[in-house]
C-alpha cells in the first residue's frame, strides 16, 4: 500500500503564465495521451503554445528550473485528463499559485501531490511582475501556513480544508483511505437496490 | 424541506466521512475506455491490489479507434498498444469489454445509455470529463483522472467534496431548428465558463421535460464546458419508457420495481435550491461559436463581438479573435467554413442524424468542404442504416464512418489540416482541440452543421427547413 508523504514547503524560483481559461488540451495536446504510462509527457507540456508564440514562458530559459507556476483564472479547465498535470509535475512543477483552478484540474494535481494554492488576483499580479522583472527571484510556498513568501513579502494563500489537510497528512493518495473501512462499503452496496437488480 | 436528487443520491452513497471532510461515495457503475485506465491498471498492480467490483465496471474502446479501416492490428502503432493493453486489463481483471468484435462499441457516453447500464438514481464514474452526459438520466456522474480511476477500481469508492445545486429552468417552448445543442450554448453564453464550478447543474422547466433522451443527454454533456462537474436531469416517464428492454435495464417485475425507487430518488417539489437561473425556451436560436471557448457564442443572427464594447473580459476575445482571424462585428453567418464534422458524445445519435439527414436530403455538400458523420456507435449506426440515413449522407457528399470519437479531438486519423475551419457538433473548441494547433472550431447543433456543409459557410439551419 502506499506510505504517507507529506508535503508542505516548496522552495525554487518561479515561472508566471498569464492568461485565463488556459486548458487542459493547451497544457498537454491530445496526441500525448495515446501512451499507456505517463513517463515522457514532461517534455510535452505546453508544446503547441511554445510552437506558435516563441515568447511563450515555458520556452524562456530565463524560466528553466522554476518549481513553482504562477497563472490568472480558472487554469486548468476542459477535460478531465490528469495527463495535465502529470506533465506539468513531469516538467518539473512542484506547485501551483493561481487566481483559481478548474474542479477537475484541482482534484487530479491533488491526487498526484501537486498542490494549487489560489491568491487574490492583485497577489497574482504582483507575483508576476516579479518574477517577470526578475526570474531568479526565489519563494518559498507553505502549505500550511497558507502563504508564499517573495522579494521580502508574504502573500497570502488559499486552499480548500481538505486539500490542505490531505497535503499536510500525507493523504493525497486516497486509495489507502478508502479502502480503510472496506466492510462499510459493502454495506452500503448491499442496501442499494440496484446492485441485485431490484 | 423537500430534498433535490444530488442530496437523495448523495445520501445513499455516502459510506463515511472521510478525515479531510470530503465524503467517501460509492459509485454504482464504472466505465473504462483506452485513454485514462492504462496507468491507473499498471498502479494496482504496483501495488498488488485487485478490481474491487469488477462486475460494476463496463469498458469500451472509443478515443483512439480508426473510423477507416479498424483491421488489427492498428496502422497507428500507440493505438495499436493502447488497445491492446485494455483487452490485457480486462482479461487479467474479469471486466467486460465491448470491444470492435462485438456489436456493442462506441463512445463510451453513447453506449452506457443505449445498453441501460446507465440508470436513474446511480453514482457512475469514469475518467472522461464528459461523464456529466450521464446525469440526463438522473444519475450522479463524475468525470475523474486517472488516480481517481485507480480509486474506484481498488475500492468501488471516491473522495469527493460536496456541491452544491443550481436549477436551470428553461419554460416554453423551443423554436423550429432550435435544439438542445443551442440552449446549453446558450446557458453557457450566459453562465460563463466557470459559472457552474462547485456546482451540479440541475435541468428543469418545460422545455426540457418535453425533451427527448437525446436532447437531455446533449443538454447534460455539456455541463462541463460550464465549469459544473455534473449536470443531470429528474427521472421521468420519458427516462423510463427509454430503459424498457435495453440490454441491461431490469425487466418484468423488477422493472416496475425499478421504476418505484427511480421516481422517488427525484427532486421534491419543495426542494430547496443554492441558486435558481431562468431561461425562456422560445426566446432561444440557433447558436455558433466564434471563438476559442464554448462560452464564446452567438446566435446565428448575430454579429461576433467588439472586444472593446465587450461586457467584461475584452482581452480574452482579442485573443479569440486573434487566434480565429475573425473581424469584431461581422455577422457570424456567412462565415466560410471547410470542414463539416457531425459527432461525439455530445451529438451523435440516431436522433442528432435524423436531424442532420433531414437538412441534407435533396442537397449538395459545398465542393470546397470535407464532410464526415461518425455515428457515436455501432448501435447508433445500425439503427440509422436501417433507415437509410447513410444513403442519404452520401448522396449529398458526406463520407459515412465507423463509431468513435474521431475528429472531437483527433486522437485516431482524423483530423484538421493547418488553418481550416470546421463547423463541428462536438463540445469544446479549444485552440488545437481537433488534431490541428491551428485549426479552427465553430460549434454547433448538428443540423446547424448540416446547413452549413451545403452552403459552404455558416447558414441559419431555419431557412432549409
Ligand atoms: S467524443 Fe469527444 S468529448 Fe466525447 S468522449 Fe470522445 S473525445 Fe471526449
Amino acid at each position: 500500500m502506499s506510505e504517507l508523504r507529506p508535503i508542505d514547503r516548496i522552495a525554487g524560483t518561479a515561472i508566471p503564465l498569464r492568461g485565463n481559461n488556459i486548458d487542459t488540451d493547451r497544457i498537454i495536446p491530445a496526441r500525448y495521451l495515446k501512451a499507456i504510462t505517463f513517463e515522457g509527457l514532461g517534455a510535452h507540456a505546453f508544446e503547441d503554445d511554445r510552437a506558435s508564440m516563441p515568447n511563450h514562458p515555458f520556452a524562456n530559459p530565463a524560466y528553466a528550473g522554476a518549481s513553482i507556476l504562477v497563472v490568472n483564472e480558472n487554469f486548468g479547465s476542459g477535460s478531465s485528463r490528469e495527463h495535465a498535470p502529470q506533465a506539468l509535475k513531469r516538467w518539473g512543477i512542484h506547485a501551483c499559485v493561481g487566481q483559481s483552478f478548474s474542479e477537475i484540474f484541482l482534484g487530479n494535481a491533488t491526487t498526484i501531490g501537486l498542490p494549487c494554492a489560489t491568491a487574490a488576483p492583485e497577489d497574482v499580479e504582483t507575483l508576476i511582475a516579479t518574477v517577470e522583472q526578475s526570474p531568479a527571484t526565489p519563494m518559498v510556498l507553505s502549505v500550511d501556513a497558507q502563504s508564499i513568501e517573495a522579494a521580502g513579502r508574504t502573500v497570502p494563500l488559499g486552499m480548500p480544508a481538505a486539500v490542505r489537510d490531505s497535503l499536510l497528512t500525507g493523504q493525497w493518495d486516497a486509495t489507502g483511505l478508502l479502502l480503510a473501512d472496506f466492510d462499510e462499503v459493502r454495506r452500503v452496496a448491499d442496501s442499494l437496490p440496484y446492485v441485485d437488480g431490484f | 424541506m423537500g430534498q433535490t436528487l444530488l442530496q437523495k443520491v448523495w445520501d445513499r452513497h455516502t459510506v463515511r466521512r472521510l478525515p479531510t471532510g470530503q465524503a467517501q461515495l460509492f459509485i454504482g457503475l464504472h466505465l473504462i475506455h483506452e485513454v485514462t485506465t492504462p496507468q491507473a491498471f499498471d498502479m494496482l498492480r504496483q501495488r498488488g491490489i485487485g478490481v474491487a467490483f469488477p462486475e460494476r465496471t463496463y469498458a469500451t474502446v472509443d478515443h483512439i479507434v480508426p473510423t477507416l479501416d479498424q483491421t488489427r492490428p492498428f496502422a497507428d502503432e500507440l493505438a495499436e498498444q493502447m488497445m491492446a493493453a485494455l483487452e490485457r486489463n480486462c482479461r487479467e481483471f474479469g471486466i467486460r469489454f465491448s470491444d470492435l468484435n462485438t456489436d456493442r462499441q462506441g463512445i463510451v457516453h453513447v453506449i452506457g445509455p443505449e445498453l441501460g447500464l446507465t440508470q436513474p438514481g446511480l453514482t457512475i464514474a469514469c475518467g472522461d470529463s464528459h461523464t456529466s452526459t450521464h446525469g440526463a438520466f438522473g444519475a450522479v456522474a463524475f468525470g475523474i483522472g486517472t488516480s481517481q480511476v485507480r480509486d474506484v477500481l481498488a475500492s468501488q469508492c471516491l473522495a469527493i467534496d460536496p456541491l452544491k445545486v443550481r436549477r436551470i429552468s428553461v419554460s416554453g417552448a423551443l423554436g423550429p431548428g432550435v435544439y438542445a445543442k443551442d440552449v446549453i450554448l446558450e446557458i453557457i453564453a450566459r453562465l460563463g465558463v466557470r459559472g457552474g464550478v462547485g456546482f451540479a447543474y440541475e435541468y428543469g422547466g418545460a422545455a426540457v421535460e418535453r425533451m427527448t433522451m437525446d436532447e437531455r443527454m446533449t443538454m447534460c454533456n455539456m455541463s462541463i464546458e460550464g465549469g459544473a462537474r455534473i449536470g443531470y436531469v429528474n427521472p421521468d416517464e420519458t427516462t423510463f419508457a427509454y430503459l424498457e428492454g435495453r440490454p441491461f435495464a431490469p425487466a418484468g417485475e423488477a422493472f416496475e420495481r425499478a421504476k418505484d425507487w427511480w421516481r422517488s430518488m427525484a427532486s421534491d417539489p419543495d426542494a430547496a435550491y443554492d441558486d435558481v437561473v431562468e431561461l425562456d425556451g422560445a426566446a432561444i436560436e440557433p447558436r455558433v461559436t466564434w471563438g476559442i471557448n464554448p462560452g464564446q457564442s452567438v446566435g446565428v443572427s448575430e454579429r461576433i463581438p467588439d472586444p472593446a464594447s465587450a461586457a467584461a473580459d475584452g482581452d480574452a476575445v482579442s485573443e479569440a479573435l486573434d487566434f480565429m482571424g475573425f473581424t469584431a462585428g461581422s455577422p457570424i453567418s456567412g462565415t466560410r467554413v471547410d470542414v463539416a464534422f457531425v459527432g461525439s458524445c455530445t451529438n451523435s445519435r440516431l436522433s442528432d442524424l435524423r436531424e442532420a439527414a433531414r437538412v441534407v436530403q435533396g442537397h449538395r455538400v459545398a465542393p470546397h468542404v470535407r464532410a464526415l458523420v461518425v455515428p457515436g456507435s455501432k448501435n447508433v449506426r445500425r439503427a440509422a442504416e436501417a433507415e437509410g440515413l447513410h444513403e442519404i449522407f452520401r448522396e449529398a457528399g458526406f463520407e459515412w464512418r465507423g463509431a468513435g470519437c474521431s475528429m472531437c479531438l483527433a486522437m485516431n486519423p482524423d483530423r484538421l489540416d493547418g488553418r481550416e475551419v470546421c463547423a463541428s457538433s462536438s463540445n469544446r473548441n479549444f485552440k488545437g482541440r481537433q488534431g490541428s494547433p491551428t485549426g479552427r472550431t465553430l460549434l454547433m447543433s448538428p443540423a446547424m452543421v448540416a446547413a452549413a456543409a451545403v452552403g459552404g459557410e455558416v447558414t441559419d439551419v431555419r431557412t432549409l427547413l
